[in-house]
């Protein structure tokens, strides 16, 4: 049984597309710009053209509308339910009445356009996730946050943090799998009964995953610590990310765009 | 200056707490002095103390009694731990928790960049390390699609990127099969022949100690043994006391000796044996 074959952390999709290669940073400020800018437009024009402007960015990054499709379904039913409470719920011209359930025009408007909403919001931010590596992202956030250490943002223990934590998934599961094995070679069963009987017979699977886990993280501080590790302090990086032309070009013209589609939709 | 060897454990004792105020002892002082350049293994069964006077060898663990001396820095002192860490590298036994990385390259540029070097320094002490340990087509490979020997490989080239003068490996083999092994231990003794890397392999497989210039026996705690392999080898019956099998080839070669007078009692490698059985069958 290979429970956790072929797993792939994120959903990142390598490429070597012009979106591909902008700088994290950049793919991370316009994401951040477009979400904001998502709730402050109120009009279909408005979400309209912020749907082009996605478009336009997944046509230019090669991937397959497969894969945004696939983002977007664990969360359909959150969309569903938005737009049917809202056309149901809000007060106005009733268009349709069953029982004492009423439709009316406002609520259809509004729930058209929460539901848009959650789907650009979605669609967008996924874009970013496809199209960045996990070890890009994670660079691309200690260097947003660092201007933010003066007050206290920890922005190399967080980085730190999640290289940590996107080293150790694969081995995690591998070793999970191991324990799964051992388990059940010795009768335990994973497979069957109702959920919380299948949430029980893991819990003698979480126990030694999390044992071995302490003595891994007590193990790798010790070796970090051998290798002069002593926080971010004096630290430099191999590898720089590098803001091209093409990145501010795209940053500030997003950037302005996406504030102009706000305040005039 | 400079009176000191390289390295100078001296009259080392270390106890670890248990807890309730309780202690229990894991080095009784111990001396031991090591020059530049040597091949050291250290012997001994679970619990002998190894692993703790490998500790001792960075600054990862200080004495609770005596000191130890890294090119004249006391390991007491605290201004002189980042050097001494730079200057005595550390491979672990277990080569998935010494890597932090998700790619090789990454990994291995971890230890310079803690220490502050700029980036095209970096650059260049990677790609070298790992042309040393060999492992430069897989500079961009994830950690967990290597193998055992592999991964130990990467956590030598992260350790040798950082130019170190000795190199403490903590029973690097435990975790890996034959052929990792072999990979591992070759790459060791290359460092030390070619590069000049002082080596010091601690380890409980005997026939690892063989490749070693100078092997060290602890048990308890305490030095019980030292000299070249080929000496240490021949005490078979204290080695068996202390729980630690004795290399077959040695084994073999005591056991001809018992019959054959004339048959040499130090060998210590297969083609050691070989040439000694040849000169054997030609003599008669």
């Amino acid at each position: 049984m290979a429970v956790f074959r072929n797993i792939t952390i994120g959903q990142y999709v390598p490429g070597d597309s012009l979106v591909h290669r902008l700088d994290p940073r950049t793919k991370i400020l316009v994401t951040l710009f477009l979400v904001v800018g998502l709730f402050f437009i109120d009009s279909f024009s408005g979400y309209g053209i912020a749907a082009v402007l996605i478009g336009l960015a997944i046509a230019t990054s090669t991937i397959s509308p497969r894969f945004i499709f696939r983002g977007l379904r664990p969360v359909i039913a959150i969309v569903i339910l938005t737009f049917v409470l809202n056309s149901f719920m809000t007060e106005g011209d009733p268009i349709w009445q069953l029982g004492f359930l009423v439709l009316t025009k406002e609520g259809l408007f509004r729930g058209s356009m929460l539901a848009l909403r959650l789907i650009l919001l979605i669609v967008g931010t996924s874009v970013l996730t496809l199209t960045t590596s996990p070890i890009a992202l994670t660079d691309g956030l200690e260097s947003l946050l660092k201007p933010g250490k003066k007050i206290g943002v920890p922005a190399h223990e967080l980085a730190m943090m999640m290289t940590i934590a996107l080293r150790f998934i694969p081995t995690l599961l591998e070793e999970a799998e191991k324990i799964m094995k051992a388990q059940m070679a010795r009768g335990a069963d994973f497979e069957s009964g109702n959920l919380i009987q299948r949430a029980k017979s893991l819990l003698p699977l979480l126990v030694p995953l999390f044992v071995s886990a302490f003595r891994r993280a007590d193990e790798l501080a010790i070796a970090m610590e051998a290798r002069c590790y002593r926080g971010g302090e004096g630290r430099t990086k191999m590898n720089l990310l590098l803001f091209r032309p093409a990145d501010y070009l795209i940053l500030s013209g997003s950037g302005l765009l996406i504030i102009y589609l706000a305040w005039a939709f | 200056m400079g009176q000191r060897s390289f390295i100078e454990v001296e009259k080392v004792s270390y106890s670890y707490p248990k807890g309730q105020g309780q202690e229990e002892a894991a080095l009784t002082e111990v001396d031991l002095t090591i020059a530049e350049g040597e091949f050291v293994a250290v012997l001994g069964h679970n619990g002998s103390g190894k692993s703790t006077l490998a500790k001792h060898l960075n600054g990862l663990l200080l004495p609770s009694v005596g000191d130890v001396w890294i090119a004249d820095m006391n390991t007491h002192e605290e201004e002189n731990f980042w050097k001494i860490r730079q200057m005595v590298g550390m491979v672990f036994q277990n080569p998935d928790n010494q890597i932090v990385a998700t790619t090789v390259e990454e990994d291995v540029a971890f230890g310079p960049e803690n220490l502050g070097l700029k980036q095209h320094v970096i650059r260049e002490r990677v790609d070298e390390a790992l042309g040393i340990v060999g492992m430069s087509e897989y500079a961009k490979a994830a950690p967990h699609n290597l193998s055992g020997g592999q991964k130990q490989r990467v956590a030598i080239a992260g350790v040798i990127a950082m130019r170190p003068k000795c190199l403490v490996l903590d029973e690097p083999t435990a975790m890996l099969d034959p052929i990792g092994r072999q990979e591992v231990l070759d790459t060791v003794q290359m460092l030390n022949e070619t590069e000049g890397i002082t080596v010091i392999l601690i380890t409980h497989f005997m026939d690892e100690a063989v490749r070693a210039k100078r092997v060290v026996v602890m048990d308890e705690g305490r030095i019980v043994l030292q000299g070249p392999p080929a000496d240490v080898f021949q005490k078979m019956e204290l080695l068996r006391k202390l729980r630690l099998d004795v290399p077959p080839i040695v084994e073999l070669a005591a056991r001809l000796r018992s019959r054959l007078r004339e048959f040499p009692g130090d060998l210590l490698t297969v083609d050691e044996m070989v040439t000694a059985l040849c000169q054997l069958r030609s003599g008669i």
